[in-house]
């Protein structure tokens, strides 16, 4: 089975700025692997650095691999890691507001044009809503049709490892719950799947395995349920306390969340 | 009543020649964001190379071979400045001024002091309708110009190139997340501009221009005001840019006897003003939907 690996992998921005330090994860096949972290952890960069973007933002990988089976992923030009499999859906949805919803899903099967009327009518089948707009321009959707449009572009270009950055931000929690929905669907139908998510309750409710990242690097890595039920990813990410107090309490737990 | 008509129609041909020129500074920059000043030239190029060899070819046959040099040159630009120096665009935009001077400069001096007929079928025979004079030449400008703008516009709404030129100009980043490569993308672009630039210069010097000399590339030049004033990311724009500057450089030119208070020449300067005029109301183009600041 083909497993999408990344080993070692330190990247940094310019010359000075080191996002992430040695960082290894595997996405084995049919999984779901999701990357936890705050703001700034280099979740996106890990994004960037294995379907090949880091060159738009002055990035590079200073030393480490990137792999997936086979195929030596390290390095390459973005469309050598779609020909191979490997396609994101990036943060903030990104759709081309411009094109009708139709013309979004042609672009997204650019890279892969065998068989794209048949992923076409799977991606209308998984989100009946891109059927009927499918006339429309992209910009006229709301947010969560907009994401489902980005993941659909993504699914155009027949992934086999599917990573997804940030699929939830700034939706509202019924529509995060569709999409949700929508990645189990997805991982069903044989498409493995890395998942950076802010919503860490959520991503640990998916995934298989899950990686804690924190500024840079990886501070924890396991077993999803074993790391929601660990007392540090239950405080820092899933905010959750120890003793479910009174409301009198509050202020001062609050305080020491922020601190930690 | 007739005059009129006559300059209305010529206005309308010359803006069609200037539209096939500024569609290509157009897909330059919606696919690069780059602004080719070296536009003109390239124009030139195919030009000079239709000039030289339309004895030995035939005219379709040195035609060819003038879209072929223009858009390999543009090309080779595009691989030049773009693939190999990776400079920013602002860079590289005056990096085609220089590129601009150097081969007008050859081509000037190939060319010399002389004036080079492209040989194309249509001389100056004229037709006339009604009561109505009009040259072959405005004619066959004006049916070559709305076919090849006609399959661009399709191209580029329905071929998968004109997607991804499209995905492209949005947004590149994500463009190359779905697989789609920038470079040829990138380098089309600079080939279907050199092309449309080498047709163009047929009927630049076609009758009752007397034919390719000198002040070529500064008749090419007057595209530059039809891409700025239509918005230069809009294909729409560019079309009704050059029909804009096509009709006033006629209409101001054919009643240039009247407007004599103004001064002389005044049809060669009258398409800036037109540009002038229109960006003071919109900064960003009739069409266009970015500003651009970068230049």
């Amino acid at each position: 089975m083909t497993t999408l690996a990344v080993r070692d992998l330190t990247v940094a921005y310019g010359r000075s700025v080191r996002a992430l330090r040695r960082v290894s994860l595997e996405v084995p096949a049919g999984e779901i692997v999701a990357v936890l972290g705050s703001n700034g952890a280099g979740k996106t960069t890990i994004m960037r650095a294995i379907s090949g973007t880091l060159r738009f933002h002055r990035a590079a990988i200073e030393s480490g691999e990137i792999s997936y089976g086979e195929r030596r992923l390290t390095g390459a030009p973005a469309h050598r890691a779609v020909a191979a499999g490997v396609v994101q859906a990036p943060e903030g949805r990104r759709v081309f507001a411009r094109l009708t919803v139709e013309e979004n899903l042609r672009a997204g099967a650019l890279g892969a044009a065998r068989g794209a009327a048949g992923r076409r009518d799977r991606v209308f089948e998984l989100f009946p809503v891109l059927a009927e707009r499918r006339g429309q321009r992209a910009a006229l959707l709301s947010g969560g049709e907009q994401q489902m449009l980005a993941m659909g572009r993504a699914l155009m270009a027949a992934p086999k490892v599917l990573l997804l950055d940030e699929p939830t931000l700034g939706l509202a929690p019924l529509m995060a719950e569709r999409i949700a929905e929508t990645i189990r669907e997805i991982n069903r139908q044989g498409t493995s799947v890395l998942l950076v998510e802010q919503n860490a309750a959520l991503a640990l409710r998916l995934a298989g395995t899950a990686y804690v990242l924190d500024v840079g690097e990886v501070a924890l890595h396991g077993p999803a349920a074993e790391l929601a039920a660990s007392d540090e990813v239950r405080r820092r990410y899933l905010g959750v306390t120890e003793e479910a107090g009174p409301l009198d309490a509050a202020p001062r737990r609050t305080l020491a969340r922020w601190s930690a | 009543m007739t005059r009129l008509l006559e300059l209305l129609i010529n206005g309308v041909s010359l803006g069609a020649v200037y539209a096939l020129i500024a569609l290509g500074f157009v897909v330059i920059f919606r696919a690069t964001e780059v602004v080719n000043f070296a536009h003109a030239s390239l124009l030139l190029l195919g030009g000079y190379v239709t000039a030289v060899l339309h004895d030995d070819l035939g005219f379709l046959g040195a035609l060819a071979v003038g879209v072929a040099a223009a858009a390999l040159c543009g090309a080779f630009l595009e691989f030049v400045l773009l693939r190999r120096a990776k400079a920013r665009r602002d860079v590289v935009a005056i990096a085609t001024v220089g590129i601009d001077i150097v081969l007008t400069a050859e081509l000037t001096r190939r060319i010399g002091t002389g004036v080079l007929s492209l040989g194309d079928p249509w001389h100056n025979s004229v037709v006339h309708i009604g009561g109505v004079t009009i040259a072959q030449t405005r004619i066959a400008a004006l049916l070559t110009a709305a076919v090849l703008i006609g399959a661009f516009l399709a191209a580029f709404k329905y071929t998968s190139w004109g997607v991804s030129m499209r995905a492209v100009a949005e947004d590149s980043e994500t463009a190359a997340l779905m697989g789609i490569r920038l470079g040829r993308v990138s380098m089309s672009a600079w080939c279907v501009a050199g092309a449309l630039a080498a047709v163009a210069a047929v009927f630049i010097t076609a009758f009752p221009t007397p034919g390719l000399d000198r002040t070529t590339s500064v008749a090419a030049l007057k595209a530059f005001p039809a891409a700025i004033l239509g918005g230069l990311d809009s294909t729409t724009g560019a079309l009704v840019g050059g029909l804009l500057i096509g009709l006033t450089e006629s209409l101001v030119g054919g009643y240039q006897d009247d407007l004599s208070f103004l001064g002389r020449g005044l049809g060669d300067v009258a398409p800036y003003a037109v540009m002038v005029a229109v960006l003071l109301l919109r900064p960003a183009g009739l069409f266009g939907t970015r500003e651009v600041s970068r230049v």
